[in-house]
């Protein structure tokens, strides 16, 4: 056991940490929007350190460049699909009015405060 | 080091369990997109951990293939779903 895999072995674990507490936040929390936020941590920052993890694990092997790859898929995409699902989300008034402090998206709409 | 795996994969076990709850009882489409990307991701999520518990190397083109597949899949249904008829009373906001 060398010391990659103990630095494998926490970023794994921490990637799969971040990925249960983002699942405990999609029950819990009340709207869709929220549970976007909650979301975007196995999507991004979970994914991203179970990949390294499994990167300085298979170090030296040729599909380590796979693994770079997905990373950056999933940078590229995750932005993409979490606007078209909050605009989306927001316009279908999913979104409860009373959990929002400030609402600019209806002030740039309309011209005027709520 | 079979500790380690062993609880990752019972977080991610975990996680993917919770998901399923919320795809099955969210209210609203939207929420159930937003549990069915949670839970593709978790799913990457496990491949890669199998990949580096394995020291298996050819399931990685499959985490590259569920990345682009589930972009293009969440991208269509935002796109071509049928709204919701819930909560539609006070007419659409934009």
């Amino acid at each position: 056991m060398s010391v990659a895999d103990i630095v494998s072995g926490v970023l794994v674990v921490g990637g799969s940490a971040l990925a249960l507490t983002a699942a405990i936040g999609i029950v819990r929390f009340p709207d869709t929007l929220s549970r976007m936020h909650s979301a975007t941590k196995p999507q991004v920052l979970g994914l991203l350190l179970v990949l390294a993890g499994a990167a300085v694990r298979l170090r030296g092997n040729v599909d380590v460049g796979i693994i770079v790859l997905c990373g950056m898929f999933t940078l590229i995409t995750a932005p993409v699909v979490a606007q078209r699902v909050g605009q989306l989300a927001y316009r279908e008034q999913v979104v409860r009015d009373n959990l929002l402090t400030i609402d600019e998206l209806c002030e740039d709409a309309r011209g005027e405060k709520r | 080091m079979n500790v380690v795996w062993v609880i990752a994969a019972v977080m991610l076990a975990a996680a993917a369990g919770i998901t399923m709850f919320r795809m099955l009882a969210g209210p609203s489409t939207l929420d159930r997109l937003v549990a069915l990307d949670t839970l593709i991701a978790v799913a990457m999520c496990a491949v890669g951990t199998w990949a580096a518990y394995s020291l298996d190397s050819t399931v990685v083109y499959g985490i590259a293939a569920l990345s682009l597949i589930s972009f293009v899949g969440s991208v269509s249904v935002t796109r071509f779903r049928v709204p919701d008829t819930r909560d539609r009373g006070e007419g659409e906001r934009l």
